[in-house]
């Protein structure tokens, strides 16, 4: 006997009919541009490891245009993803009090905005200077 | 009972996800973006400086952390946009996700290892 026949409703697309779902589906993608970032990461530690001409040639690979353009995409997702990241931080987060108060939502958003733009600045200056 | 899985993975998409908002596009931006557009100096990445990054304690932490949790948390995101976009396809692909993620950090793991210390 076979299963019975129940209707599905149809999913496709269903993402593309409001742009709140849209921007949310723009957020999951971003997932794309870290797994790639971690990637790329992965093959220079490889090139790496197989000596200087292979990291060299890795590293001129990187500085061809399709490349740069890439990661300029990635770059601009990844930055999304961070807004996203801190954005809904307030309903990631359980309820903080502070002096009996409840942290209002922003404050929530403000202090994680603030602690990547001091830990992003931290890694500027070791990757320039130390 | 058998315990859930879940907060395993969650901590680890949360702790990805976390680190990758906090110094994500800076790392973006200067290793793949501006040290290739000669933004700044090539010196930056060359090729002693990177392996005398790697072979320190500082160096193989930062690189296997970063790589492992990138993973970790784009597959386990990954896994769940494709459930939005109905490709329903249960623990075996759960199992993937995760173990892409896991195979990601032992090969690292092993790089690192292979570099040896300075």
């Amino acid at each position: 006997m076979s299963a019975p026949q129940t209707y599905t409703r149809p999913i496709a697309g269903w993402w593309r009919r409001n742009p709140f779902y849209r921007a949310y589906i723009v957020r999951e993608m971003t997932c794309i541009a870290v797994i790639a970032y971690a990637l790329e990461l992965l093959v220079g530690l490889a090139r790496l490891v197989q000596g200087r001409e292979a990291f060299e040639a890795w590293l001129a690979s990187l500085a061809r245009p399709w490349p740069i353009f890439l990661n300029c995409v990635a770059l601009l997702l990844i930055a999304y993803h961070a807004w996203t990241w801190f954005e809904v931080m307030p309903k990631t987060l359980p309820f903080i009090n502070l002096g009996g108060r409840r942290v209002p939502d922003r404050t929530i958003v403000a202090s994680g905005a603030i602690a990547a733009v001091i830990a992003s600045l931290v890694v500027l200056f070791a990757f320039l200077y130390l | 009972m058998k315990r859930s899985n879940k907060p395993i993975f969650w901590s680890l998409f949360g702790a990805g996800g976390m680190l990758s908002a906090l110094i994500g596009p800076m790392l973006v931006f200067l290793t793949v973006v501006a040290v290739p557009l000669g933004l700044v100096s090539k010196q930056t990445m060359d090729y002693s400086r990177a392996l005398a990054f790697a072979q320190s304690a500082t160096g193989k932490l930062v690189l296997l952390v970063v790589i492992s949790l990138f993973l970790f948390h784009g597959m386990h995101r990954l896994y769940h946009t494709l459930h939005d976009f109905g490709v329903h396809i249960g623990p075996g692909a759960k199992a993937l996700c995760h173990g892409l993620a896991l195979l990601g950090t032992l090969v690292a793991a092993y790089l690192l290892f292979k570099l040896g210390w300075a």
